[in-house]
């Protein structure tokens, strides 16, 4: 086969995926980008250009303002705690423990159920006089609680939702790593006279550096990726204090049908995005140490 | 004193018994080696002398005092690992040190003793560099540093020369050895290769399926060999130890080295088999009815497979076991 000949083929081979993610991916991030400058259609108004128009509005709107706050508070409290969850289960099912596989099973089936079962699930959980939480609170004689309901708690009511469902996804990964670290390393550090402490923080952390980098990534996209949870527990409420940024975007587009702002704010969302994987990759890539 | 003394240790498995009632003393500042073919128990007697397993009966002591319930840490040991258990994520300095640290050492102290680790081993100028950047014989001299700049008395090494290949292994060996020798302390070396141990060793136990074989200098192991067993395992090629009716007791086998078997007029009639030319030597082999015996002659010989020859010995070269048991007789 002649060099043309090879670089067709190649082309070939790779047109498929291409073609699907230029249509689903790329295409739709550009037309966005371009739809943020331009007005919402309406049937007797077509589309005109008005700059920034989108953006300034966004910067008065208060509802925005509060799901980013909201959306920041919740990446505050989910994504440390799902991760240090995940890796306190992976280290406690990779020692020698009866029923590991069980366990295992046990701590990954929130990532196998559907979103929407789990959410209906934490729904009847946060009832308010007969959910489950009521009833306990109630056994020790707290007064009721209507937690989905209440601005101060709905919020931290999805934080916990939403670390349950991650924390055993992501123990997966760093089971995965523990099991690739040689048992010699844990065994040499023993000698040199390390506790178990010592060995976590000098030798096992370390060298699950490029999972935490992974997982990381991963929980902050997730934490700004919600929607589903949002639309059966709370649609964003009480006075939009659960709602998120894409949850927000969604209101926008397909309730109020202002596609223009709503391109707007994922541009927003795409830039926070892009922004935090250059932030993590940049801080921590130096600092790890890939086998 | 020994620096190492096993009384009666076995290790069991659920299934399998994996070291079997073995007893050996090893004084101070002795290489001891403990040879046998893999699944023999040797490394894990190792494992047990370090406490990274535990016994299931016997004791362990080292430097006289009983140690079989303590942890590594706290047994005055060091450790070489066949596969170094090197630490990827650190640089060599740091891999050096990591004991010192964990022990906390003051760093004016640590970094005298890796300049005088570094300088021993010649890894002066590969310090800042990480494991993965290293030879495989750097990597050996890593873990050597790190289990020597312990400073403690009795250091384990787990078949470490295993993955290098044959010159640089040789030259390890005698590094080994001298490093050994000049820092006076007691090393317990495990190993399936026979010539590491007869070059290297004060003392060799030679372990079979759990059990200690024989104990004793490489020249008692190759002179006086205790069993049928130690005889065909020791020396290259090892000792034919054959059943020759006319030529021993009954019940008896006949032991005779390669190299006390002449090949002349008189003696056994033999039939050439084959011939292994090795430079200074060839190792003819021989077939004399059902057995076949290897004949060690100086530079190359020229038979044909298949030359009628005739073996003779010095009956004082010969040595005798009992077929039954493959204990030594006499």
């Amino acid at each position: 086969m002649n060099r043309t000949a090879a670089q067709v083929h190649g082309w070939l081979l790779l047109l498929p995926t291409a073609v699907l993610l230029a249509a689903f991916t790329h295409y739709p991030a550009g037309a966005t980008l371009w739809h943020s400058f331009f007005s919402t259609p309406k049937p007797n108004r077509p589309a005109v250009f008005s700059g920034l128009d989108n953006y300034r509005a966004m910067a008065e709107d208060p509802v925005f303002w509060q799901s980013l706050a909201n959306n920041l508070w919740f990446a505050l409290g989910t994504i440390p705690v799902s991760i240090a969850l995940a890796l306190l289960m992976a280290i406690w099912i990779n020692g020698r423990l009866r029923g590991r596989a069980f366990l295992r099973l046990a701590f990954f089936t929130p990532t196998v159920l559907p979103m929407i079962a789990v959410a209906n699930i934490w729904l009847f959980f946060y009832t308010p006089q007969y959910g489950l939480l009521e009833q306990l609170t109630g056994l020790f004689g707290l007064p009721n609680h209507n937690w989905l309901g209440s601005n101060e708690t709905a919020l931290g009511c999805l934080i916990v939702v939403t670390v349950w469902k991650e924390a055993g996804f992501f123990m997966i990964f760093y089971l995965a790593a523990l099991q690739a670290v040689s048992p010699n390393l844990y065994e040499a550090a023993r000698i040199e006279g390390a506790g178990p402490w010592t060995i976590f923080r000098r030798i096992t952390f370390p060298l699950l550096m490029p999972t935490t980098l992974f997982v990381l990534v991963n929980a902050v996209i997730n934490s700004f990726r919600l929607v589903d949870h949002i639309v059966v527990m709370t649609r964003g409420g009480p006075d939009n204090a659960t709602s998120l940024l894409l949850y927000y975007i969604y209101d926008v587009g397909f309730k109020f049908w202002d596609s223009a702002y709503a391109a707007a704010l994922t541009m927003v969302l795409l830039v926070i995005l892009g922004a935090t994987a250059v932030l993590q990759f940049g801080f921590l890539e130096k600092r790890i140490h890939y086998r | 004193m020994s620096a190492i003394s096993l009384r009666g240790v076995s290790k069991s498995w659920d299934s399998a018994r994996a070291v079997n009632d073995v007893s050996f003393e090893a004084a101070a500042g002795r290489f001891v080696v403990l040879l046998g073919p893999s699944g023999c128990g040797k490394s894990t007697t190792l494992r047990l002398i370090a406490g990274l397993d535990d016994v299931s009966s016997g004791q362990v002591l080292i430097g006289g005092s009983d140690v079989t319930g303590l942890p590594p840490a706290q047994r005055g040991i060091s450790m070489v690992f066949q596969s170094y258990a090197l630490f990827p994520h650190l640089s060599v300095a740091e891999n050096i040190v990591f004991g010192l640290k964990v022990r906390k050492i003051d760093a004016a102290d640590r970094a005298r003793r890796l300049a005088r680790v570094a300088d021993l081993l010649g890894l002066e100028k590969l310090l800042e560099r990480k494991p993965s950047q290293l030879s495989g014989g750097q990597q050996q001299r890593v873990a050597l540093g790190r289990a020597i700049i312990a400073e403690a008395p009795v250091c384990l090494m787990d078949e470490p020369l295993s993955n290098l290949d044959a010159q640089l292994r040789q030259e390890m060996r005698r590094e080994i050895r001298a490093l050994q020798r000049k820092l006076g302390i007691t090393m317990v070396y495990v190993t399936h290769d026979q010539t590491e141990a007869m070059t290297m060793a004060d003392q060799v136990i030679l372990l079979r399926d759990g059990r200690i074989e024989q104990d004793g200098t490489p020249e008692e192991l190759y002179n006086r060999p205790a069993t049928a067993f130690t005889a065909r395992f020791v020396g290259t090629p090892p000792m034919n130890v054959v059943s020759l009716p006319g030529h021993t007791k009954a019940g008896q086998l006949l032991g005779v080295r390669p190299e006390d078997i002449h090949i002349g007029a008189e003696g056994l009639a033999a039939e050439v088999e084959s011939i292994e030319y090795l430079g200074a030597d060839s190792i003819v082999a021989c077939r004399a009815g059902a057995e076949t015996l290897t004949v060690r002659v100086a530079r190359a010989a020229s038979y044909a497979a298949g030359t009628a020859v005739k073996l003779s010995w010095n009956p004082d070269a010969t040595h005798a076991f009992d077929a039954a048991t493959g204990l030594r007789c006499s």
